[in-house]
């Protein structure tokens, strides 16, 4: 029952959490520091999501070699301006090699 | 003129950039559902659990930090505070979010549960209204609903399923976020200033931090955007400044 309640709650908080963003009134997003933080934020945090997802697991910074290949190969398909999704199909091709070659 | 069959709509509206990103996005990402499946039965908490967990809370790191924390047999509390943590991050999103998609009433209400992560760094490649609406939607729609599928196989198959990392589809969320972001970082030195410092604080308080506390500091970067009044003028690029 403990465990349902934090289930919930953690479902309905987080619904909430995302509407407060979308809701947040028009007077404190007129306000021009406000603004230029907001328009700012994604690419801070999805920057430092990039760094995360590819060094870190928990509280530990790792070395892992396919992952950090597979970002190598995404950055090296950008360069070439390859189409988006095929950035996608290198980036895990890459990983998955790398890792079937036993260097994970 | 011809009228379109249904079909052909369709396959017009597929050819369009953002939708067909945003398809790709949502399918590439939404695979990681088995992931989570198996992560929320495998802790202890039974299949519905993990089904109402993706259904309402729909925002993966969350979901793993709560599974993680009944796996450890840890507070509850502290594992749902946590998850709450984490979600803040969507909060953020949500501001500019809000001001990009232009939705009000029920339709912003129910836009509201698709900010996360991916659905953002969709939206904020694309310019125009129409195309950040299509971008948003569709990928909100095929995460959702293949987020949502994905957890019920994973939760069910817990042993027979693969780990999706043999796959390398541990390597699609950051690829996709760098992808998506790539043409911003070209637009200005403060952007890339911006993305460099958010990654570099994360980095650096990782070791020191409970996990997704990292991400929210990164938040701090964007205060390199207070003195920026080019901002203001332009909606969606950052204007070089020269420093």
């Amino acid at each position: 029952m403990m465990l349902w309640i934090a289930v919930v709650a953690t479902g309905l908080g987080c619904y909430l959490l995302k509407y407060a963003g979308m809701a947040a009134p028009r007077a404190l997003l007129d306000h021009p520091l406000v603004r230029r933080f907001a328009m700012a934020v994604p690419v801070a945090l999805l920057a430092a999501l990039i760094a995360l997802q590819t060094v870190a697991e928990g509280n530990q910074l790792v070395v892992d070699l396919p992952r950090l290949g597979g970002i190598a190969a995404a950055v090296v398909a950008l360069l070439l301006r390859v189409p988006f999704l095929l950035v996608l199909v290198i980036a895990a091709a890459t990983t998955a090699s790398l890792r079937a070659l036993g260097l994970g | 003129m011809n009228r379109p069959t249904p079909l052909s709509r369709l396959f017009a509206l597929a050819r369009r950039p953002p939708v067909r990103d945003g398809f790709g996005v949502g399918l590439a990402v939404g695979l990681s559902g088995l992931a989570f499946g198996t992560t929320a039965t495998t802790a202890g908490l039974s299949v519905a659990q993990a089904c109402v967990l993706s259904l309402l809370a729909f925002t993966g790191a969350s979901q793993f930090a709560l599974a993680g924390v009944v796996a450890g047999g840890g507070n509850l509390i502290a594992g749902a505070v946590g998850a709450l943590l984490l979600g803040f991050r969507n909060t953020l999103y949500g501001l500019r979010m809000s001001e990009l998609l232009g939705w009000r009433g029920p339709a912003r209400a129910l836009a509201a549960h698709g900010v996360i992560d991916e659905t953002t760094a969709v939206a904020l490649a694309q310019h125009g209204r129409a195309d950040i609406r299509a971008g948003f939607t569709t990928t909100f729609a095929t995460l959702f609903l293949l987020w949502n599928a994905t957890t019920v196989i994973g939760a069910i198959a817990t042993e027979r399923i693969g780990d999706p990392a043999t796959f390398g589809l541990d390597v699609v969320g950051p690829a996709t976020f760098l992808a998506l972001l790539w043409p911003r970082l070209k637009e200005g030195n403060r952007v890339l200033a911006i993305a460099l410092l958010g990654a570099a604080i994360a980095l650096a308080t990782t070791p020191l931090l409970p996990p997704g506390v990292p991400v929210l500091l990164a938040s701090i970067a964007a205060l390199l955007a207070l003195g920026d009044r080019a901002a203001d003028t332009a909606q969606t690029t950052v204007e070089e400044d020269g420093k």
